[in-house]
C-alpha cells in the first residue's frame, strides 16, 4: 500500500489572483462512512490527503497533562476544492469523527461553514459521537444518508427520528459514488444555511 | 495548559520539525489557517538563505495561489511544518497570503447566496 503522503500524479492547479475568499466545509461522519468518496467525486483537483500530528485525548486531556507518555496520534485529512467563482473558493474537509480527533476539529471548525454529516443506515448509532461533535463546535449541519449495495431504504423521518436531530436539519439520501447525488446534497446544506439567515 | 503545544512539541521527536523550520515555533492555526491563500511574492528579496524546504514550498506557490492545506498536501509534509516554513518566508517579506474570511458569529447572508450560486452553476 502507498503511504498517504506520497506526491499526487498531477501538480498543483494554482488559483487566480483574484480569488479573495475562501470557506470551507467539513464533511464528517463515522469511520468508513464514505467521506473520501465524496470529497473525491465532487472536487475539481485531485483529492490530496495531508497529516497534522495530535495528541490523544482519548481518556480526556487532563488525565494526559503531566504524563511523560503522552502518545500522539497522526490524523489523516482529506480534502477537496471547488472554485465557485473567480473570487470565491469552497474547500471540502473530510473531517473523521473520532472524540480523540477533538483538536482537529477545534481547529477546523473555526470560521466553518457547518458540517455535512454522512450516516450509514445500517450504522447509525455509530453516527452519535460524531453529532455530540457538530454540537459541541456549534457547527450547523445537514445529513446525508449515504445508500450502500442492498441497504434497506430508510425514509428520512426514521433517520430524523433516530438520530434525534432538531426539526429543519435537512436529510438527503446521498449516493457518495454519484457526483450529481453529492452535489445535490452539498446544494440542499448551504440553501439550508441560507435560511436560517432569514 | 494547551493540548496544541503538547502536540508540537512532540512532533520534534518524530519529525524534528525545528530542525526544518530553523528553530522556530510552529504557528498556529490562528496564523495560518488550512484556508489561507499563499502566494509567492513577485519582488521576492533575494538575499535571504533559506532552507530547501522552504525553496519548495517558494516554488510550488509560483504562479498564483494554493491553500495551506494544498501545499502540505503537495509537499506531502505534515501541516505544521509547513505553518513553522511559511512564517519564516512570511518574515521575510517572500510570500503573500490572504487570510480566509474572518470568522463571524453569523456568516454574511451574501456568502452564502454566493456559494450557493457557485455550486448551482457548477452542477445544474
Amino acid at each position: 500500500m502507498a503511504s498517504v503522503l506520497d506526491s499526487p500524479d498531477r501538480g498543483p492547479v494554482h488559483l487566480g489572483r483574484s480569488v479573495r475568499t475562501t470557506v470551507k466545509i467539513l464533511v464528517v461522519g463515522h469511520f468508513g462512512v464514505g467521506k473520501t468518496t465524496f470529497v473525491g467525486n465532487i472536487s475539481e483537483i485531485e483529492p490530496l490527503r495531508t497529516e497534522e500530528l495530535i495528541t490523544e485525548a482519548s481518556t480526556g486531556v487532563d488525565d494526559l497533562a503531566g504524563t511523560p507518555d503522552k502518545t500522539t496520534t497522526t490524523v489523516a485529512l482529506d480534502f477537496g476544492r471547488l472554485t465557485l467563482s473567480e473570487e470565491l473558493v469552497l474547500y471540502l474537509f473530510g473531517t473523521p469523527g473520532q472524540q480523540r480527533f477533538q483538536q482537529l476539529w477545534e481547529d477546523l471548525s473555526i470560521g466553518a461553514l457547518g458540517a455535512l454529516l454522512l450516516v450509514d443506515p445500517e450504522r447509525l448509532g455509530e453516527s452519535f459521537p460524531v453529532l455530540d461533535l457538530v454540537e459541541q463546535y456549534g457547527l450547523p449541519c445537514a445529513v446525508g444518508v449515504n445508500r450502500f449495495d442492498g441497504s434497506p431504504s430508510y425514509a428520512a423521518d426514521e433517520v430524523r427520528e433516530a438520530l434525534n436531530l432538531p426539526d429543519g436539519v435537512p436529510v438527503v439520501p446521498c449516493d457518495v459514488r454519484d457526483q450529481a447525488s453529492s452535489a445535490n446534497t452539498l446544494i440542499t446544506f448551504v440553501e439550508y444555511l441560507l435560511s436560517r439567515t432569514d | 495548559m494547551s493540548t496544541e503545544d503538547s502536540a508540537f512539541e512532540l512532533t520534534g521527536r518524530l519529525v524534528r520539525p525545528y530542525v526544518i523550520t530553523g528553530g522556530r515555533e510552529i504557528p498556529s492555526e490562528r496564523e495560518f489557517s488550512v484556508t489561507t491563500l499563499i502566494t509567492a511574492a513577485d519582488d521576492a528579496p533575494d538575499r535571504w538563505v533559506i532552507s530547501p524546504e522552504s525553496r519548495s514550498v517558494l516554488e510550488l506557490c509560483m504562479g498564483g495561489y494554493l491553500s495551506v492545506v494544498e501545499i502540505a498536501g503537495y509537499l506531502g509534509l505534515p501541516l505544521g511544518i509547513v505553518r513553522g516554513l511559511l512564517a519564516e518566508l512570511a518574515e521575510k517579506g517572500m510570500i503573500l497570503t490572504r487570510a480566509p474570511v474572518p470568522s463571524a458569529e453569523r456568516v454574511p447572508r451574501q456568502l452564502l447566496e454566493d456559494v450557493l450560486h457557485g455550486l448551482r452553476a457548477r452542477f445544474a
